[in-house]
């Protein structure tokens, strides 16, 4: 590293990574409300199941067998490798009527009757994995969920507002906000499929991208102090030169062991580390452009952090 | 100068002796074991296990080691494979009824570290293979179950005092008694508030044909209707999850309608959903006194009007074949103590139906004995000839028998019991028999133990290459500093891993993902303080104080920054069901215990390696 490095302009930018973001988030908008979200079988309800085929098998095969069965609603895929099937069977409408009584207990055996027609054409198959959630489980679960988010910002939006200002905190909110909606979009558009572990990553990317913009909101604090003689922009701007490497070397080591997640953590945790992934970098890019900008749009300056300064005028003063 | 205290040191060296110790076990990795223990009043003895070892020899299984470990048979195999061969094996040759061949996972903890309370981490079911049901009680049915039981003691009461009523009927969630005129309205609600103290809200209505008694359920009856619906299925549930020969398993209640339910090691969905889906009953019959029952047993002839059974020790008994009252007619059993005889005792409260038979039998009949069966109901799929049917499978025991000390209806005690803990069973037993509300599975997550194994792998393979690559990182970026991050990034794993098996939270495949988070993201404040060093001697500081100044200045941000990770992490803990759980703590472990290694235990060792001596220039 040289020893003195040139400030990069990043507030003279400001102008378009807002546009950037914006543009990302309408595009992350649109799909979440025209496409929506692939949502897993945990927020929805159904069954999933992997199994073992001892051989390569078609996913179209299975299907046809199962839906000449009279399951309804099956989707196929291989999983993993051609002797690995992941099926997806949505709740049973033939036992939707009467939900409260029989019909849930009937889906839930639902998955030992697909292995028995299964296994009546080809013996030998195992099965791995059952996944199977009452539809109102699932209904609960996405309630659930948005809840969680919901008390995680709302905690997270008091700290903040404690700790160092109102305006910080909505700023860290709005970068926050930022990265979860360009990372809901991302699933949206991949049709990559949404389930409780995603959930999870995008509740750990909350606290993951807060993180990364305390750490510069800290400075910025700091060298409102330090700094008189800059304005705003300026304080900003070198705030966000002195904590880039720190935010690029940590940014760094989480993709490294997310990397490694993805590649050798097995089929089930790929989505978490793709969420992750998605929102480590997204976090990154918010914290050095989008939180500090907001801040400099709220009109924040050094009047604002007034207060805590008199104090130490103060106790310089009263020292011998 | 940096120096350190003494006592930092020795705290820092305690804590890292500490982890190291309960981290330990991880290197034993647990053997696939099968446990067998015996039922009711058989015992586990050398024979058993001679028996054992012929059986696996016989059919060519390998095994580890098979011992007898007090009261139980513990084989040990060297895969999972071999070991539900083994299961199968010994559960055709011991007699089910009496002995209980379980799957296991058996820790190879040296004893030394066992005797310090060290385990190894406990496996989610994602990770050791098994079954998890969520189950759900039907309220609805539980609720009309008791509305029906009031409807009968009402008729009951005023048909005992010959009070003239029109009709007794449910609607919605109330009764309505219908009576003529107010005269018999006010004599009637006398006696059918007594049915029911404290429980129900009475209000008076006019009818078509007269005026009604409009009574329903307070709210308080209410909650503890379906209270005892809960407890009575949770109590079911276990005995017959007793009876899948699982070891380990969890039965709990979530919230107040749902019932989890996990199976480590189980196989056979299809036939865990038989046995958990079972109905039990009960059934009130007199005992016959006058023939003996081990002739009958011994000759194979039941007298006429008698049924042959065994109680629990295996005794026969014999029974008249009409029934007194059934379970469906037992509203509560609870365990207490006599106070009359001083004597452990259960006392049951019947319904009004039952109240009545009751009360007309034990007046014919005191000084009788009296047995109760216990009747389970359940549906099994055999294999018969390549097609598989369903095969109903009926299971009676006598599980109590007492004689009729007076004549008795509504409540009365049964006393006598050898031990508080033989009124408790029997309590559970009378409450499991008694008609409980249905449960239905509302959630079932299922792994096969070879994913489970593969997910074990995949997860530690992902763990290590993380790691050695941000130790790579870390050491290139930041040379002998780097090495110091490394260290501490070292003992962090170390004390999450500690910290996880001493409190023996459940690791799942999310809880390996967060060890794997925390790991990157434990470097960062190791990262926040080296890059303030560096700017401090940009600034021209001496590298001395500009150590001093790059621990200082960074500890706020580090715990700002750390603060609202762990308010996202209460957050996930809060609001996640099982496995989401299990990374909310490991993220939570991990963020406090990296506090602590990467500030004080960095620290310490950069002390050691440059407080003593004037430097020039730092390796950073």
């Amino acid at each position: 590293m040289s020893q003195n490095k040139k400030e990069i302009n990043f507030m003279g930018v400001g102008r378009i990574a807002v546009m950037f973001s914006a543009l990302l988030i309408i595009v992350s908008i649109a799909s979440l409300i025209f496409k929506g979200m692939e949502l897993g079988v945990d927020f929805t309800g159904g069954t999933v199941m992997e199994l073992s085929y001892p051989g390569a098998v078609e996913p179209t095969e299975v299907k046809e067998t199962l839906i000449k069965s009279g399951f309804e609603d099956v989707t196929a895929q291989h999983f993993g490798s051609v002797e690995k099937i992941l099926l997806r069977i949505a709740p049973q409408k033939s036992q939707k009527a009467d939900l409260k009584k029989g019909a849930v207990d009937a889906n839930s055996q639902l998955s030992n009757n697909v292995l028995k027609t299964l296994q009546a054409k080809t013996p030998g198959i195992t099965m791995d994995r059952v996944e199977f959630v009452g539809p109102q489980i699932g209904e609960e679960l996405r309630e659930q969920g948005g809840l969680a988010m919901l008390y995680a910002l709302i905690g997270i939006l008091i700290y903040v507002a404690l700790r160092f200002e109102f305006r910080f905190s909505v700023g860290a909110i709005i970068a926050l906000v930022h990265d979860v909606v360009i990372t809901l979009g991302f699933f949206s558009i991949t049709r990559i499929e949404f389930d409780l572990t995603v959930l999870a990553a995008i509740l750990a990317i909350i606290g993951y991208s807060l993180n990364d913009t305390i750490v510069v909101f800290d400075r910025i604090r700091e060298n409102f102090r330090i700094l008189r003689k800059k304005d705003s922009q300026q304080v900003i701007n070198s705030s966000v030169n002195m904590t880039l490497s720190r935010t690029i070397v940590t940014s760094l080591t989480t993709l490294i062991v997310l990397i490694a997640l993805f590649m050798m953590g097995g089929e089930s945790v790929h989505a978490f580390a793709l969420a992750m992934i998605v929102g480590v970098v997204v976090g990154t890019y918010s914290s050095i452009y989008v939180a500090s900008t907001s801040l400099l749009m709220m009109g924040i300056t050094k009047e604002a952090l007034m207060a805590p300064e008199k104090d130490e005028a103060d106790e310089l003063a009263e020292m011998p | 100068m940096n120096r350190y205290p003494l006592w930092k040191y020795v705290l820092i060296g305690v804590v890292a002796l500490f982890g190291l110790i309960y981290a330990s076990p991880i290197l034993f990795p647990s053997d696939h074991a099968i446990q067998i223990t015996a039922v009711g009043q058989n015992t586990v003895t050398e024979e058993i296990l001679t028996k054992t070892k012929t059986a696996l020899s016989s059919q060519g299984i390998a095994s580890k080691s098979i011992k007898l470990e007090g009261d139980r048979i513990l084989a040990r195999f060297s895969d999972s494979d071999t070991q539900l061969k083994a299961a199968k094996a010994l559960r055709d040759a011991h007699n089910e009824e009496n002995f209980t061949t379980a799957l296991n996972l058996a820790p190879t903890t040296p004893g030394w570290l066992r005797s310090l309370g060290a385990k190894p981490m406990y496996m989610g079911l994602d990770l050791r293979g098994g079954v998890h049901f969520l189950m759900e009680v039907d309220m609805e049915a539980a609720l009309k179950k008791a509305m029906d039981n009031y409807k009968d003691s009402f008729r009951d009461a005023l048909i005992k005092k010959k009070i003239r009523y029109l009709g007794v009927v449910n609607k919605d969630d109330s009764i309505q008694v219908v009576f003529k005129d107010q005269a018999s309205l006010e004599l009637g609600r006398k006696e059918i508030a007594k049915t029911a103290i404290g429980e129900l809200d009475f209000s008076v209505e006019e009818g078509k044909k007269g005026v009604m008694l409009v009574a329903k359920m307070k709210q308080s009856t209410i909650v503890e209707k379906k209270r005892f619906a809960l407890k009575q299925n949770i109590t079911t549930l276990r005995n017959r999850v007793n009876e899948l020969g699982v070891s380990e398993p969890i039965i709990q209640q979530q919230g107040l309608e749902r019932i989890i339910v996990q199976l480590p090691g189980i196989q056979d969905t299809a036939r865990a959903k038989e046995i958990l889906g079972a109905t039990a009953t009960l059934e009130y019959h007199k005992v016959d006194t006058e023939h003996n029952a081990f002739d009958a047993q011994s000759s194979g002839r039941v007298p006429r009007g008698m049924v042959l059974y065994k109680d629990a020790d295996g005794r026969p008994v014999l029974l008249h074949r009409k029934i007194i009252i059934a379970g469906d007619q037992i509203t509560s059993a609870s365990a207490g103590f006599d106070n009359n005889s001083n004597s452990p005792s259960v006392s049951l409260r019947l319904d009004g139906k039952g109240a009545k038979r009751m009360f007309e039998f034990t007046s014919q009949n005191v000084g009788q004995p009296m047995g109760v069966v216990f009747i389970e109901t359940k549906i099994r799929s055999v294999t018969e000839n390549g097609v598989v049917k369903k095969k109903k499978v009926t299971r009676k025991k006598v599980i109590n028998v007492a004689s009729i000390l007076e004549p008795f209806s509504a409540s009365f005690q049964t006393t006598g019991l050898d031990s508080p803990q033989e009124a408790h069973n029997l309590a559970l037993l009378l409450r499991a028999g008694a008609l409980a509300a249905p449960v239905y599975i509302v959630e079932e997550r299922t792994v096969g133990p070879s994913l489970g194994q593969a997910n074990i792998d995949a997860g530690f393979k992902s763990v290590i290459l993380g790691f050695v690559l941000v130790l790579i990182f870390m050491a290139v970026y930041y040379k002998v500093f780097g090495l110091v991050a490394n260290m501490a990034l070292a003992l962090n794993l170390v004390l999450i891993v500690a910290v996880l098996s001493m409190m023996q939270a459940t690791l799942t495949l999310p809880g390996i993902a967060g060890i794997v988070l925390t790991v990157g993201m434990a470097v960062d404040a190791n990262v926040l303080i080296y890059e303030r060093i560096k700017e401090e001697l940009r600034n021209g500081l001496t590298p001395h104080t500009a150590i001093n100044a790059g621990y200082e200045k960074a500890l706020s941000t580090i715990a700002d920054a750390n603060i609202t990770t762990l308010i996202a992490a209460t957050v996930l803990y809060a609001f996640g069901t099982g496995p989401i759980k299990g990374f909310a703590i490991t993220l939570a472990i991990g963020i406090l215990s990296s506090m602590f290694t990467a500030i004080m235990g960095t620290r310490s060792i950069i002390n050691l390696i440059y407080g003593k001596r004037k430097i020039t220039k730092l390796a950073i």
